[in-house]
């Protein structure tokens, strides 16, 4: 498959990303410019971390309005997989793509520490790979990580087991210590942690591995599918002659 | 001009008489402050050049030693690093967040001017006890601003240090060390060569900010438009990642001669010294400077220090090439002006010269002191005080907690978790351990650095001090597996008009050419920060080292004993220490609140076998865990290995003579504690291959430390009890009211 990493001009973890699904994980893989009109014939796209414009204003106010952004809106409303990490996720919130906001951690303070967390539905592409209730360690760096939604937004992302990741032991004052959550149609995925830190022993743990390994299952098991549907079709076709 | 107005730019009558004498004839007011800036102490190191040349500064592996932007080593496969360290300290006490975020940020263009891209920070900080609301308050702002500076740009800071003391309090000193990656045959210099070719600056529009800082008041300014004039800088990191990657991106198409960052003396200084280094001339019109604020003077021009500007020379007829990348990242880049063969800086002024000064009179006639040194400042005696015996375990007890939670021992998880340490994934071991390493993908090798400074070792013996420091930062690569091969170092002193002072620098100097001498890590640039003094009262002597070591890329040998029934080692022995250097301890300061004799001595040339040995039983794998000995002594760092996630402890019987506390806490260097399943092994390498002492002391158990001397017990207690004050004791302090 093709992994496209987008890169703002204040992108810091758009090589990381890269290298994750790249070299760790040996996937086709390419940077997408904020300004393309296109994301191109990726399968995925990863809104990487880092302070896209500056983010002086709000974190990803000025993001959205990026021409990038209305290509990634278009990808994602044809179905294609978005993961935003970090800054990531600031931005898809902002843009609308996903629901709630982020804010000021609640201790107001910078964090970066390993955070242990909680897969809590495997029913989406990010996590087919994993388990329910799957314990992963992942590291968390960011000064406005802390998840705000209202109460109907929260009560329906549980109804609708949107809520992928929580944090075992809140760092940030997250609500209902969302940590990751999906947009209604599934495809589309914010969480503040940073799999792509730990993708290989070295990066002190591999845990990361399991969220970018199911897109990549995903896309194989789709691309499956249509093959099948393709052959079917063709029977169909041919059975029809 | 009036002596009122040369003296106002702190230059010396007879500092005047040789500008008169260069230009033969007398500097118009621009020109004045063009000098005032460039023979400044901070740009031209006027009190210390004479003494820095004694430092060590070559090897196989350097490629670039001190005058540049930044040092430079070959770590091999076609691969280099620049690294330099350097200081913010007086714009950190006026204003904490911009001082440090602005700091961070000087270092950081050292290092990509060169063109290498940032991969690691590292900090040396220093304030004032935090009993005082004004100390919390500068390191919270330090804090805050290093890490918003480092995080917003993308580069992990990887580790560092922080120290209290109260000849901090009015003078706290801000050292940021920064490190960056490239390819060799990929080097970028400082030189404005090629006569024709555009000289071009880019990056942030100029101010009128820091003008203040690098030149002091002069007549023409107004009391009320110094008041309005910011005298720190105000960083902007999104600008600064903006011009990192425009100009690592502008590298790339050859077309770019020279390049150098506007840093202290802005505008000035990049252009005389490219001029200088080069050779020639440079010429430029001041109205084609990128401005945000109108009506400023060729003078605040030419001083301003706003952050995030660069000044490049391109090949002529390629400039296009070069301002397209700039413009792709939304950046001002406008050819200012171009080299030419006279070697003058010429600056005009819509077309008017307003200034005309040969570049060499700036950059390399700047007056060059011998100043008069005669012993060091020593405000403390020799003799030891009366020593209680304190030797009951309640009393070790607590005296082993009051160090563990003092400011300069306990954990400072709560700085550097506000720090992005991970960014980048390279990091293999990050704050909190003895040396931070963080991996080249491009090599298969790592690079590991330790920061260092002992300013209690150093007012007691400058030289003795020095020579410490660098030890230690070699034991701390060394216990990582690294191979010491290059240093930094940030010299922090008080007045060198001061004959004590002085020689406060020379021997430190002195102590660390030796040392860095003796372990083969030349000194490849750094920084000299002189006049911290408050109300007369000078800072203790505080040199700062960087050292950087090599290695192959491997999972790292932990600092925490890993699992129980392992074998505790002593590697370097027990070690004697007599009460006199027993006085810059860590148990002296907390525990006698006192200062006294002289700093722990130290043996070269057993310190550097004692690296040997651990480099080879690191390599070798025998470690399960390593961690050398330093600030608290062994007790200290014996507590330090038990605080490790698995919560494992260890037993250990000991056979002193000495004095209790002198045994537990005293802080001979050469000596680090390590646990294995291979003692035989490690003894083998330790005894035989480098005739070192080298003992079992004890086993790792679980949850408790337990200390006997010859079957008494000295310390046994619940790893807990020890583990927490450590933990707290930084945000505890921070949080009082």
């Amino acid at each position: 498959m093709k992994f496209g990493v987008v890169v703002f001009p204040g992108s810091n973890c758009d090589h990381d990303a890269w290298f994750a699904v790249s070299n760790n994980l040996g996937q086709k893989t390419e940077f997408i410019w904020h300004d393309a009109a296109s994301v191109g014939d990726v399968d995925a796209v990863i809104l990487p971390g880092g302070f896209a414009y500056g983010d002086y204003l709000r974190c990803g106010a000025i993001a959205k309005f990026s021409p990038v952004m209305q290509s990634v809106r278009k990808f994602a409303a044809a179905g294609g997989l978005v993961l935003g990490i970090c800054n990531g996720f600031q931005i898809l919130a902002e843009s609308g793509l996903l629901p709630g906001a982020l804010v000021r951690n609640r201790g107001l303070k910078f964090i970066c520490k390993p955070v242990p967390l909680r897969i809590e539905t495997t029913n989406s592409p990010f996590t087919l790979e994993a388990q329910k209730g799957q314990r992963l360690v992942l590291p968390i760096a960011h000064g406005e990580g802390c998840y705000i939604a209202d109460d109907r937004t929260l009560d329906q992302l549980e109804a609708e087991d949107r809520v992928v990741l929580r944090y075992l032991d809140n760092p940030n004052g997250s609500m209902r210590d969302i940590a990751g959550v999906l947009n209604e149609q599934r495809n589309v995925m914010g969480l503040m942690p940073h799999p792509e830190r730990v993708t290989e022993p070295l990066m002190g743990s591999s845990d990361g591995l399991v969220i970018l390994q199911s897109m990549v299952s995903f896309v194989a098991l789709a691309a499956n599918r249509r093959d099948l549907q393709d052959l079917i079709d063709d029977e169909l076709i041919r059975a029809g002659q | 001009m009036t002596p009122q107005v040369v003296e106002a730019h702190q230059l010396t009558a007879a500092e005047y008489a040789r500008i008169v004498a260069l230009l033969g004839r007398e500097p118009n007011y621009t020109e004045l402050g063009i000098f005032s800036v460039m023979w400044s102490e901070h740009c031209s190191y006027k009190s210390s050049r004479l003494h820095l040349k004694k430092l060590p500064t070559r090897s196989k592996l350097v490629v670039q030693g001190p005058g540049e932007n930044a040092g430079i080593i070959d770590i091999g496969d076609g691969y280099a690093i620049a690294f330099k360290i350097e200081s913010h300290n007086h714009p950190s006490f006026i204003e904490p967040f911009q001082g440090a975020a602005t700091g961070v940020g000087g270092i950081l263009r050292d290092i990509f001017t060169m063109g290498a891209r940032p991969i690691a920070v590292m900090d040396a900080l220093r304030f004032g006890p935090l009993d005082k609301p004004r100390n919390r308050r500068i390191l919270e702002g330090v804090v805050s601003g290093v890490a918003h500076y480092g995080n917003c740009f993308g580069v992990p800071t990887v580790g560092g240090e922080c120290v209290f003391e109260e000849c901090y309090s009015g003078n706290p000193l801000v050292n940021v060390f920064a490190l960056g990656i490239f390819r060799k045959d990929q080097i970028f210099y400082g030189k404005a060569t090629g006569v024709g070719n555009p000289v071009i600056y880019v990056g942030a529009k100029t101010g009128r900010d820091g003008i203040h800082g690098a030149s002091m008041a002069s007549a023409e300014f107004t009391e009320e438009s110094k008041q309005k004039r910011p005298n720190v800088q105000v960083g902007d990191p999104f600008l600064e990642k903006l011009l990192l990657e425009a100009c690592l991106e502008a590298m790339q198409t050859s077309a770019i001669v020279g390049i150098q960052d506007m840093g202290a003396a802005g505008l000035t200084c990049s252009t005389c010294e490219m001029g200088s280094r080069a050779g020639t001339g440079i010429e430029f019109d001041l109205q084609y400077v990128p401005q945000r604020e109108t009506g400023m003077t060729p003078y605040e021009i030419m001083l301003s220090e706003s952050q995030e500007r660069m000044l490049l020379v391109a090949e002529k007829g390629r400039e296009e090439e070069v301002l397209r990348v700039f413009r792709k990242w939304g950046l001002d880049a406008v050819a200012i002006g171009q080299v030419t063969s006279d070697g003058i800086l010429r600056v005009k002024d819509h077309g008017q010269v307003v200034a005309e000064i040969p570049n060499r009179a700036l950059a390399d006639e700047a007056p060059l002191y011998d100043r008069a040194h005669t012993k060091p400042y020593r405000p403390v005696p020799m003799n030891a005080p009366a020593i209680p015996s304190r030797a009951a375990p309640d009393i070790i007890k607590s005296d082993l907690i009051a160090l563990l939670s003092s400011g300069d021992i306990c954990s400072k998880r709560w700085i550097w978790e506000q720090y992005d340490h991970t960014v980048r994934t390279n990091t293999i071991e990050g704050p909190g351990s003895d040396a931070a390493i963080v991996r080249i993908k491009e090599t298969g090798t790592s690079i590991a650095m330790a920061l260092d400074g002992n300013a209690r070792y150093c007012v007691l013996d400058p030289r003795e001090g020095a020579k410490l420091i660098v030890a230690e930062c070699c034991r701390n690569l060394s216990t990582a597996g690294a191979l010491p091969v290059a240093a930094t170092n940030n010299l922090n002193f008080g007045n060198p008009e001061r004959p004590e002072i002085m020689a406060q620098l020379v021997e430190s100097i002195e102590g660390i050419g030796e040392a860095c001498k003796f372990f083969e890590t030349p000194i490849t640039g750094g920084n000299v920060s002189l006049y911290n003094e408050t109300l007369g009262e000078a800072i203790y002597p505080t040199p700062v080292m960087g050292v950087v070591g090599l290695m192959k890329t491997a999972a790292p040998t932990p600092l925490h004993f890993q699992s129980p029934d392992r074998a505790v080692i002593l590697l370097g022995g027990f070690g004697q220490c007599d009460e006199t250097h027993f006085g810059g301890t860590q148990y002296a300061k907390v525990i006698l609140n006192s200062l006294w004799g002289l700093p722990p001595a130290l043996d070269m040339d057993y310190e550097k076998r004692v690296q040997q040995a651990i480099r080879e039983i690191v390599r070798a794998g025998l470690a399960e865990s390593a961690h050398d000995i330093s600030d608290g002594g062994f007790a200290i760092a014996l507590a330090e290995c038990c605080f490790g996630q698995a919560a494992v402890g260890a037993c250990v019987y000991l056979d002193e003579e000495a004095r209790i506390a002198l045994a537990l806490f005293h802080e001979n260097p050469s000596r680090i504690i390590l646990s294995t399943s291979e003692p035989k092994k490690v003894q083998e390498i330790a005894q035989y291959n480098h005739a070192l002492d080298c003992t079992q002391i004890g086993v790792t158990i679980k949850e408790r430390l337990q200390i006997s001397n010859r079957s008494e017990w000295l310390v046994d207690c619940s790893l807990s009890d020890l583990k927490a004050p450590w933990e707290k004791a930084l945000e505890t302090r921070l949080l009082q009211p």
